[in-house]
């Protein structure tokens, strides 16, 4: 009736997992009451869960992201602390609790922090820099945003029914065939990361389209913020490259449901096949969490030196090029399992060409900076402490590209140091400031300044002493993913690496301290004009937050940095007379994102659990919701001239007194 | 675009009349078509990732049989022959959309069911076949990627009644309404693709698998 | 295990490349690094004798600059990855003094079987060899991805079912090492290192000639046993029964190990 659920799955005799289930749970149903009971519940409904406004749709990312990053960290910290203790010892968690926990901390920061932070942040920013009112399908970008949180969900189900996978963040075969991992844990990653991709693959083809045809009048390509470049680089290689993530697990699910031989090593399987297919992925992955993470790079740096982004022809180059040579690098990730010379030299030297784009980025940042006047705001801090961080990250990169030095790097402590100093030195680090820069848009007040610096140099110092002893350890030979080990030259190495994680910790604290300070004084940090940052690009020319049309009238572009000039304009003409106002046609809401995502809930978890007339009632329900939202009549609504003047003049009032107060706006 | 157009009251901006270079977003027909193009393209890598499959585990077969020893090429001929055709029905559904006749969009539409519905009542028996003979996908690695790239695209065509039957019901329903018209386009499109990709099938799974 | 520390020449080949690859690449990190510090101190916005030049976006000199350093480096090590990958390809021959030794390698879960097909010898996580002579490795696994690691000597390569690959090195010292399987393959991985002793020649053939004559054997019975999923508690050497032990492993006519499950039928238990 229930398939292999029994009570037995829940891990009575484990108290990590079983006591933090429980408070998590409590905490969710607490939370949860308390919105039904103070009545909240049908703004929740209407303004959040059921809404298709890229902008809420944006801020849930964000959330996901921020609340699975104290998931991984609680991780990644278990994990620190076990490597700095187990020294001739076996620690505080069992081989098959660490195994489980490595392989949830890749997973969920990669799938479930990284990616919707990035897509969370471009959601918000894109159609706001392009000047238009929504993304190209907004009903397609809730069901995108709640089939990831589907992933998320059952992920972190998986604490408390059953177990997670004990492979890695990446499940290679055989270790992942039914024969060495007989249990749920790789069926919870399987059907986790198919779901959640489709979810991907969504946003990928919205975004693309939303850069590629809708855009505000006059923005021609070369006319589009920088991080509209990267936005469409970046979701480019997701419609590219999901796919082949969707293909390869469903053949590793085909091998364990359905006892097929892709990557079985009996009848014929192909272990090297599943390491090409997965790495094709794989490599365009890391440029897919990066490339936006430099778009963000580039506009922080641009308004807070007072300058237009430095060589932006050559950046829309270097982007593009990234993009397409990123695909051809993958083999980088396996050169020790034996390809031969000329197919290793051949993948080392490509890798390294990737380094030339970024090197060029690299640079152009810098001579942003240069002559600029430099403002050390938060996101200014984040992104120059990026831009070290990362450097040093790109050249341990480099050098694991050259595969003889990769013969004695592959798999050790080397390569985790350097895949975190990149992650964290760049994705992270840009998600944080692109956070930062863009919460007053989101919201209408800025974050607290003290506390954002703060969790900079907490994270900052905290990453290099948690991760250059990581680099130490895997000069002296240490690999990854031990449970313990009994080689004394580690230990220190790893005791220093764990204050590093301790330090972190200390930086998440300020950010969510951060947050909770910032709510209270919001008044205080008030964003009054929609530009607290004297800012360059479209998304300022509107109030903060925006209403929800984005713009009154549709902006009209000239070229780059289209609100720095229509800025200097209005200095130099003055005011202008008021503009004709005439309706707005916006789309509805719709449950249908959050209703998919259910039934895509009940379907993965019947699919784990092998509960079959389950997962055809899912699959029911899925496809009846599909037909319900096709049958739907009315699929917009419209904004009366009135309403939307009403929104807009008194934004336009907070503006020219700003304007006049300052004389210039410096 | 007229100065009339860029009148003072619609360019708070002040950029004034200019050749612009970009006519602003594009219409929603055109914005429809264009995304789901770019769904198509997803969905042929992900098929780009069976046949790469295929490819590799050809010569697989674990002492089982080939491609040679169990292959019909007469079946594929006449699943071939309904899959071309019924891409040429839709074609008639699509002008009879355009043209908004209701009685020959419906006699099309059903057209192409039946054609759809032939082809995998066809593959279904021939799977049903191999597993009687002991060929089914998991007895070799050669058979798996074979099952899972022929069974993906009729997973997809079988996806493709269902999206089928729903058009039909929805112009019955509701006539030929703008968003449905779309809809109707981008179900053309993935009829059509699925064709495409049947061409590459059976080349590379059934003529080259014959004469491996 | 210090990679730092090489005790052969593909190691010392190895260390060479990484520490002149990192050297040439801080040549450009450093002055960037402290580029990027001078521009945000001198062009903050409280200095009033830096210049400001609000319009400044493009400059073609500097481009050229730009792509030139980084496009130049990476000509420099793209020829280093050339010439290196295929002067340390694994399975490139090592000069050295004698005939050499061939060691046929099979990674269990979760222990290393080390074969002397020549010297019909096998042993048990640990694996001796003579100093100076090239060492032919010849690996596979029994079950799952591993990857054979001894850091001080050099390249490590995965082991596959059903595949061999080969690595070629050299130890040309004498002394106690260590290896280990630099790829994560179960609950059992952490303790899959293995001592490697690296003797004389003349010790090596006394070694070997003495763990010829000893009474366990290593045929297709005693290997099945190993195959069960278990850390073994001792370093035990074998006299090899069957010198075709190895091929019939590599191509699979002695099939991959058990699983958890199958182990736990068997009856072989964790030891720890």
């Amino acid at each position: 009736m229930f398939g292999k659920l029994s009570w037995a799955a829940i891990p009575i005799d484990q108290p990590i997992p079983l006591v933090t289930g429980a408070v998590v749970l409590v905490v969710i149903l607490a939370v949860l009451l308390w919105v039904v009971a103070s009545g909240h519940m049908p703004y929740l409904w209407r303004e959040w869960i059921t809404s298709v406004d890229h902008k809420r749709i944006g801020v849930m990312y964000t959330l996901l992201a921020a609340v699975m990053l104290l998931r991984g960290f609680s991780d990644a910290i278990m994990m620190r602390a076990q490597q700095a203790l187990a020294f001739q010892s076996p620690g505080f968690l069992p081989p098959e609790h660490y195994n489980q926990i490595f392989s949830a901390h890749g997973t969920i920061m990669i799938f479930f922090v990284a990616m919707p932070f990035v897509i969370g942040l471009m959601n918000l920013v894109v159609p706001l820099q392009l000047g238009v009112r929504d993304v190209a399908f907004p009903t397609l970008n809730s069901v995108g945003f709640w089939l990831t949180a589907t992933g998320a969900l059952l992920v972190n189900v998986s604490l408390v029914v059953g177990e997670f996978a004990r492979t890695g963040w990446l499940p290679y075969p055989p270790l992942s065939e039914l024969t060495y991992s007989p249990g749920v844990g790789v069926d919870y990653y399987l059907w986790s990361l198919e779901i959640s991709g489709v979810g991907t693959l969504v946003a990928g083809i919205n975004l693309v389209t939303t850069v590629l045809k809708i855009r505000t009048k006059g923005m021609s390509y070369m006319r589009m913020p920088m991080f509209c470049w990267t936005t469409l680089a970046s979701n480019l290689l997701i419609v590219a490259a999901f796919p082949i993530l969707t293909a390869t697990l469903a053949m590793l699910i085909l091998d364990r449901y359905l006892g097929f031989h892709f990557f079985t090593n009996d009848a014929g399987g192909n272990v090297m096949m599943f390491m090409n297919l997965i790495w094709a992925w794989g490599h365009p992955e890391v440029y897919i969490l990066v490339l936006p993470a430099f778009g963000i790079f580039s506009e922080v740096v641009s308004t807070f030196s007072g300058k237009p982004l430095f060589g932006y022809r050559s950046m829309v180059l270097a982007t593009m090029a990234i993009c397409v040579i990123s695909f051809m690098v993958w083999l980088h990730h396996f050169f020790t399992m034996g390809a031969g010379p000329d197919v290793n030299a051949i993948f080392g030297i490509a890798s390294m060409i990737i380094a030339v784009p970024t090197g060029v980025k690299i640079y152009n940042w810098l001579f942003t900076m240069f002559a600029g006047r430099i403002r050390f705001t938060t996101p200014m801090m984040w992104s120059i402490g990026f831009m070290v961080t990362f450097i040093i990250g790109g050249l341990t990169g480099v050098l694991v590209a050259v595969p003889p030095a990769d013969f004695l790097l592959h798999n050790s402590l080397f390569l985790v140091a350097h895949f975190h100093n990149v992650i964290i030195g760049g994705v992270l680090f840009g998600a944080f400031a692109g956070y930062t820069y863009w919460f007053p848009k989101a919201f209408g007040f800025r974050l607290h300044e003290g506390l954002g610096k703060a969790a900079f140099w907490f994270w900052l110092i905290g990453f290099y002493v948690a991760f250059m002893p990581l680099y130490a350890v895997g000069f002296l030979g240490m690999t990854r993913r031990m449970q313990h080990y009994d080689v004394a030259e580690w230990k220190p190495w790893l005791m220093i690496a764990s204050v590093g994680s301790a330090l972190i910790l200390a930086g998440i604290v300020c950010q969510v301290l951060q947050l909770i300070v910032s709510i209270r004084d919001r008044e205080a940090l008030r964003d009054l004009t929609g530009d607290p940052w004297d800012g360059r690009s479209l998304e300022w020319a509107t109030a903060s937050p925006p209403p929800v049309f984005n713009f009154a009238i549709p902006p009209i572009v000239a070229g780059e940095d289209a609100y720095w000039s229509m800025k200097r304009h209005a200095r130099e003409e003055g005011a202008s007379k008021e503009p004709d106002y005439e309706p707005i046609e916006m789309p509805r809401n719709s449950p249908t994102g959050f209703v998919c995502a259910f039934f895509a809930t009940v379907m993965g978890f019947a699919m784990i659990w092998h509960i079959w007339w389950m997962v055809i009632a899912g699959f029911i329900g899925a496809f009846a919701t599909f037909v319900v939202f096709a049958w739907r009549d009315h699929d917009e609504y419209e904004v009366p001239a009135d309403e939307v003047a009403r929104l807009d003049r008194a934004n336009l009032l907070a503006r020219r007194e700003l304007l006049t107060a300052a004389g210039s706006l410096r | 675009m007229t100065a009339g157009a860029l009148a003072e009251g619609r360019d708070p901006g002040f950029v004034g009349f200019a050749d612009l270079g970009y006519e602003g977003p594009a219409p929603k027909r055109i914005v429809t078509g264009y995304g789901f193009w770019i769904f198509l393209l997803s969905d042929m890598v992900m098929f780009s990732c069976f046949f790469a499959a295929y490819a590799v585990l050809l010569g697989q077969t674990a002492g089982g049989p080939s491609g040679a020893q169990l292959f019909n090429l007469q079946n594929v001929a006449v699943e071939t022959g309904c899959l071309l055709l019924s891409s040429f029905a839709c074609g008639m559904a699509s002008i009879a959309a355009e043209s908004r006749n209701h009685f020959w969009f419906q006699i099309a539409m059903i057209v192409t069911c039946v054609l759809g519905l032939a082809f995998l009542a066809i593959e279904f028996r021939e799977f049903a076949d191999l597993v009687a003979r002991g060929a089914g996908p998991s007895r070799s690695a050669f058979l798996s990627a074979f099952f899972t790239l022929v069974g993906c695209h009729g997973l997809h065509v079988s996806g493709g009644i269902l999206w089928l039957l729903t058009m039909m019901a929805q112009v019955f329903a509701k006539g030929f309404r703008a968003d449905i018209q779309r809809r109707f386009l981008c179900f053309a499109l993935f009829w059509h693709a699925l064709d495409i990709i049947w061409v590459a099938v059976f080349s590379v799974v059934y003529l080259l698998g014959s004469a491996a | 295990m210090n990679i730092l520390d090489p005790q052969g020449p593909i190691a010392v080949a190895e260390k060479t490349i990484l520490i002149d690859s990192i050297g040439i690449m801080l040549a450009i990190v450093l002055p960037t690094i402290a580029a990027i510090f001078a521009f945000a101190f001198w062009f903050r916005q409280s200095n009033p004798s830096a210049f400001y030049w609000p319009d400044w976006e493009y400059s073609g000199r500097l481009e050229l600059v730009v792509w030139s350093i980084p496009a130049l480096t990476v000509l420099l090590l793209g020829g280093v990855a050339w010439i290196g990958s295929h002067q340390l390809d694994p399975a490139r021959p090592v000069a050295g003094t004698g005939q050499g030794v061939t060691v046929q390698v099979v990674s269990l879960d979760w222990k290393w079987l080390f074969i002397y097909p020549d010297q019909r010898i096998a042993t048990l996580n640990t694996l001796t060899v003579p100093v100076g002579a090239p060492l032919h490795f010849q690996l596979t696994s029994a079950s799952v991805l591993n990857a054979f690691f001894i850091p001080q000597f050099g390249s490590m390569i995965y082991t596959m079912n059903g595949m061999v690959t080969r690595l070629e090195l050299r130890a040309d010292e004498v002394g106690a090492y260590q290896g280990l399987s630099s790829h994560f393959s179960g609950d059992g991985f952490p303790d899959m290192l293995f001592d490697v002793h690296v003797v004389s020649e003349p010790e090596f053939a006394s070694w070997a000639s003495g763990a010829v004559r000893g009474d366990r054997a290593l045929n297709t019975d005693s290997y099945k046993e190993l195959l069960a999923q278990s850390v073994p508690k001792d370093k035990l050497s074998y006299r090899l029964d069957d010198p075709e032990l190895f091929q019939a492993i590599a191509t699979q006519k002695i099939p991959p190990g058990p699983g958890p499950e199958e182990t736990a039928k068997i009856g072989a238990s964790h030891v720890r």
